[in-house]
């Protein structure tokens, strides 16, 4: 029998009491006795639009704990999905702090913007746009540094010395003229009762111990013995596990359903609806995939996206036709174009792209016998996560307490304007009257189908070369779906139609073109967008790189000094683009792009600050390509972690390339064609290049390396292609069927 | 009702015999060091060992597990265990480190069969294990510092 069914309203029981196992703060115990300290500070200012930072002040127990035992846990305010930040935000703190690296843990954040926001996307606690270690740098060296004027003073204190004769190294406070020291958890408890000092002494980076060198990671030994604790394996006592089953169309809603089947099978409990679905909770994952495989939805289609991707693409080629808003200009293109001595058109296509993180989206909630909550999972935007789920739970959002766990990859998946899979969570929670802890967990089929894909994309450029190859003028029109229209963020981000984040990269560009137009159309459609590692840059700087690299071949100029001759005003920019090319032997005779079949390509690109240059190796043959080696410059200021550096763009690298070789998401009259890991390929380990990274010296504040190592490898490649075959391979991912070997 | 051994000690799931290993293992014995990726044996992150073979436990039924010994990243052990472990984080192979379980797994699968692995060797028993963050590199460079440490 089909049946209409609401949302459950039932009064919500207690829960069960929680367990402590994973309590967030069992470690209080041990915080007895201990220096807690931390503070907010003015950190880019200009760019925190938004930002109290009138209301800026002091703020202990924010990043440092030091406990009696000479633990020195650093508070991590962001997600750590696999980019390494405990590590390099611990090594900041621990370097001005002088601590012994052997004692320093992590622990993530709370939910607490007013002290955990990220600096650099205003009011908001998130993660994202590589901003980690940027925002937070002066932040971590002030707050350890001000925990050592701390232990110091105490030391001071009791020792009866001046505090200038007081030394620090590795966790030990010295007073060499009375021969005594002390470590830093016998000092901790009278560190604590002093004022925190406002504007503590920092290192010269000749000082620096830590920031600059290969510390070990601190994730090391928990992910290689199976004990790190990911999001999915939060076992709360008395968890019932819940799968949703989703409308095979975005934008369908639920018209009715049939769940007698589905309560039949052993273990399930309970089948509720929500907004994005039908919810089949069971004692286990198994028994809700197989309840959700018994339960029959009809699904009310009237407003979804029906469209297949190739018809949605075609229309974004006649929308190109038209004229766009335009997000940036400078000189007259069109007359540059006239006079131009040869003119060069090229249009660049990318599919939707699933992020397809391993560990797939899943989150667990539960209500407190006080009729709070806890949430427990990758968590990426708490501002947002926090308010969603208490809005949706009918409480204030300082009712809902935050765990952030461990991410098996997000690459902006995680960190969505809807806090979708967590409103999920709490709607379940909700309906199922809040009986027992509810873990919500996301199949790969739902995670590759669920969308918030990167958009698809669409570019045309037109560009003009006088007689001697210089540009004359650069005509760009993209459209895409604007991944910020529609979000909470709209009114922040979106200028004037322009979605920054849409158009970075392109509309930017720090290529010197005298004459530039930049249009862009904003798509409307039924299928959910998002922020996909790079952001924008993912699809930009393919087209700008690849453009650029035809106009170079047009002007028969070498790619690397055509490239230069436009960046005379892009130092970083250039310099990682020399740095890259001397490491690879390009154009000096040593390389082997001599060898048949065989070419080097190069592509630069700033994204998030960082500057990244890559040179790659390709042997292509007919229907199929090889890539061989990848050596890339960056420059991302001061690199706090070396190692992790390089360990980003290697990892760039095997995640992009498959994106280069094959990953597309498809739509067949609005349903995804790509289900699983068969379809949607990630890179393997006998596809995967050598890779060289060098690092740019620097002595500026540092930037992020979480996604800038991306932007650069497609177009990289897709000129090293043209180098081996003289074959044009434009569109994402490269259409290697119609490449002929030579 | 199916017995199962797992890291040494003996376990009675009430089941269906049809319940993937990898389920059982994470939902009712807590072993949550093993992990889900695909569920089709297309990942390798559910990687365990039966009888010391890598097996994808995603797709193994505990009905045919019989008296295997199933051994998971909780309880892998020995002397190219130790050698795996110690050369991953020597080299800090890990990044979000979700796969790494199963890398792991295969890995101790190729060095306890093949000691010198060469690079083909590697690609073809790490070719089912998919990193998405990339972290492959490393890997080859770990199984082989591995190799090495065992000679």
């Amino acid at each position: 029998m089909l049946k209409i069914r609401q949302p459950t309203t039932r009064s919500p029981n207690e829960a069960a009491p929680r367990a402590s196992r994973r309590g967030f703060l069992t470690g209080a115990a041990a915080a007895a006795g201990a220096i807690v300290i931390g503070f907010r500070l003015d950190l880019g200012k200009a760019r925190a639009e938004g930002a109290d930072l009138a209301a800026v002040k002091a703020q202990p127990n924010a990043f440092v704990r030091i406990g009696a035992d000479d633990t020195v846990t650093v508070i991590v305010k962001h997600l750590d999905m696999g980019q390494g930040n405990t590590t390099g935000l611990a090594t900041i703190l621990a370097d001005e702090l002088d601590a012994d690296w052997s004692t320093v843990r992590t622990e993530f954040a709370p939910a607490d913007a007013a002290l955990y926001n990220n600096l650099l996307m205003g009011p908001i606690q998130g993660t994202g746009g590589s901003t980690a270690v940027a925002n937070s740098w002066m932040q971590l060296r002030k707050a350890g540094a001000a925990a050592r004027e701390m232990l110091v003073a105490a030391a001071a204190f009791a020792w009866k010395v001046p505090v200038a004769e007081i030394t620090v190294e590795n966790g030990v406070v010295r007073h060499a003229g009375s021969n005594r020291q002390a470590r830093f958890g016998e000092l901790a408890a009278s560190a604590a009762s002093l004022p925190v000092p406002q504007e503590p002494r920092l290192k010269d980076p000749s000082q620096w111990r830590l920031i600059g060198q290969r510390v070990p990671r601190l994730d090391s030994k928990m992910k290689t013995d199976g004990s790190a604790v990911y999001a999915l394996d939060t076992r709360r006592t008395g968890q019932v596990t819940a799968v949703i089953a989703r409308a095979p169309r975005f934008g369908a809603t639920v018209k009715g359903f049939d769940d007698a089947q589905a309560r039949k099978v052993a273990g399930v409990i309970d089948v509720v609806a929500i907004p994005t679905g039908v919810a089949v909770i069971a004692r286990d994952t198994w028994a809700a995939m197989k309840g959700r495989e018994a339960l029959k939805v009809t699904w009310d289609e009237s407003a979804a996206e029906s469209r297949s991707s190739d018809a949605i693409l075609a229309e974004y080629r006649e929308t190109a036709k038209r004229p766009g808003i335009v997000a940036s200009e400078r000189g007259d293109a069109g007359a540059g174009i006239k006079s131009a001595a040869q003119v060069l058109e090229a249009e660049f296509s990318f599919p939707y792209l699933a992020h397809a993180a391993m560990e797939p989206l899943n989150a667990t909630i539960e209500r407190a016998p006080d009729g709070t909550y806890d949430i427990y999972a990758g968590l990426q935007f708490q501002t947002i996560e926090q308010a969603t789920a208490a809005a949706i739970l009918g409480v204030t959002p300082d009712k809902v307490r935050l765990h952030t766990q461990w991410a098996g990859g997000s690459f902006g998946r995680r960190a969505t304007p809807s806090a979708d899979y967590i409103a999920e969570a709490a709607e379940i929670l909700k309906a199922s009257g809040a009986k027992a802890p509810v873990h919500l967990v996301w199949t790969r089929e739902d995670d590759m189908t669920g969308g918030y894909y990167r958009p698809t994309v669409y570019h045309k450029i037109r560009a003009g070369l006088d007689a001697k190859g210089a540009v004359t003028g650069w005509q760009h029109v993209m459209v895409g779906k604007s991944i910020m229209i529609g979000s909470p963020f709209e009114a922040m981000l979106v200028k004037n139609g322009v979605d920054g984040t849409t158009v970075e990269g392109a509309s930017d560009t720090a290529y010197a073109l005298p004459a530039y137009r930049f249009e862009v159309h904003n798509a409307r459609e039924g299928v959910p967008v998002l922020w996909w590692r790079s952001v924008g840059h993912t699809h930009t700087a393919h087209a700008m790189e690849v453009m650029i690299d035809e106009l170079a071949h047009a002007a028969k100029v070498d790619p690397v000094a055509y490239r230069l001759s436009l960046l005379a005003n892009a130092p970083r920019l250039s310099g990682a683009l020399k740095l890259a090319a001397e490491k690879a032997n390009w154009g000096n005779g040593q390389d082997k792009a001599g060898e048949k079949g065989r070419g080097l390509g190069v592509a630069v690109h700033e994204s998030f600050g960082s500057y990244v240059a890559m040179v790659a190796d390709v042997t292509a043959g007919t229907g199929s390509i090889k890539v061989n080696r990848i050596v890339a410059a960056v420059d991302v200021g001061i690199a706090v972690n070396p190692d992790i550096v390089r360990s980003q763009v290697e990892g760039a690298v095997g995640f992009a390339l498959s994106s280069v070789l094959r990953n597309r998401v498809t739509l067949k009259d609005g349903v995804v064609q790509e289900k699983n890991f068969d379809a949607y390929e990630p890179t393997r380990m006998s596809e995967m290049p050598v890779v060289e990274v060098h690092i740019v010296p620097s002595q500026a504040a540092p930037t992020g390396i979480g996604e800038p190592g991306v932007p650069v490898l497609a177009p990289a490649i897709s000129n090293a292609v043209f180098a081996a075959t003289g074959q044009r391979l434009r569109a994402l991912p490269l259409d290697l069927a119609g490449l002929k070997g030579v | 009702m199916v017995k199962l051994t797992v890291n040494g000690a003996t376990h009675e799931v009430e089941a269906d015999p049809d319940m993937p290993l990898l389920w059982v293992l994470r939902d009712r014995l807590d072993k949550t060091g093993t992990k889900y990726g695909c569920g089709i044996a297309q990942c390798g992150a559910c990687t365990v060992h039966l009888d010391g073979q890598p097996a994808r436990a995603c797709q193994t039924r505990i009905g045919d597990v019989g008296d295997a010994q199933i051994t998971t990243i909780e309880g892998v052990s020995g002397r190219v265990a130790e050698a795996v472990q110690g050369a991953w984080r020597k080299l800090d192979v890990v990044q979000c480190g979700y796969c790494q379980s199963g890398q792991i797994m295969s890995a101790i699968g190729l060095l306890s069969g093949n000691p010198k692995p060469t690079d083909a060797d590697i690609d073809g028993a790490m070719d089912g294990n998919i990193c998405r963050c990339g972290t492959y590199q490393r890997i080859r460079a770990a199984i082989h510092e591995a190799a090495r440490s065992l000679a």
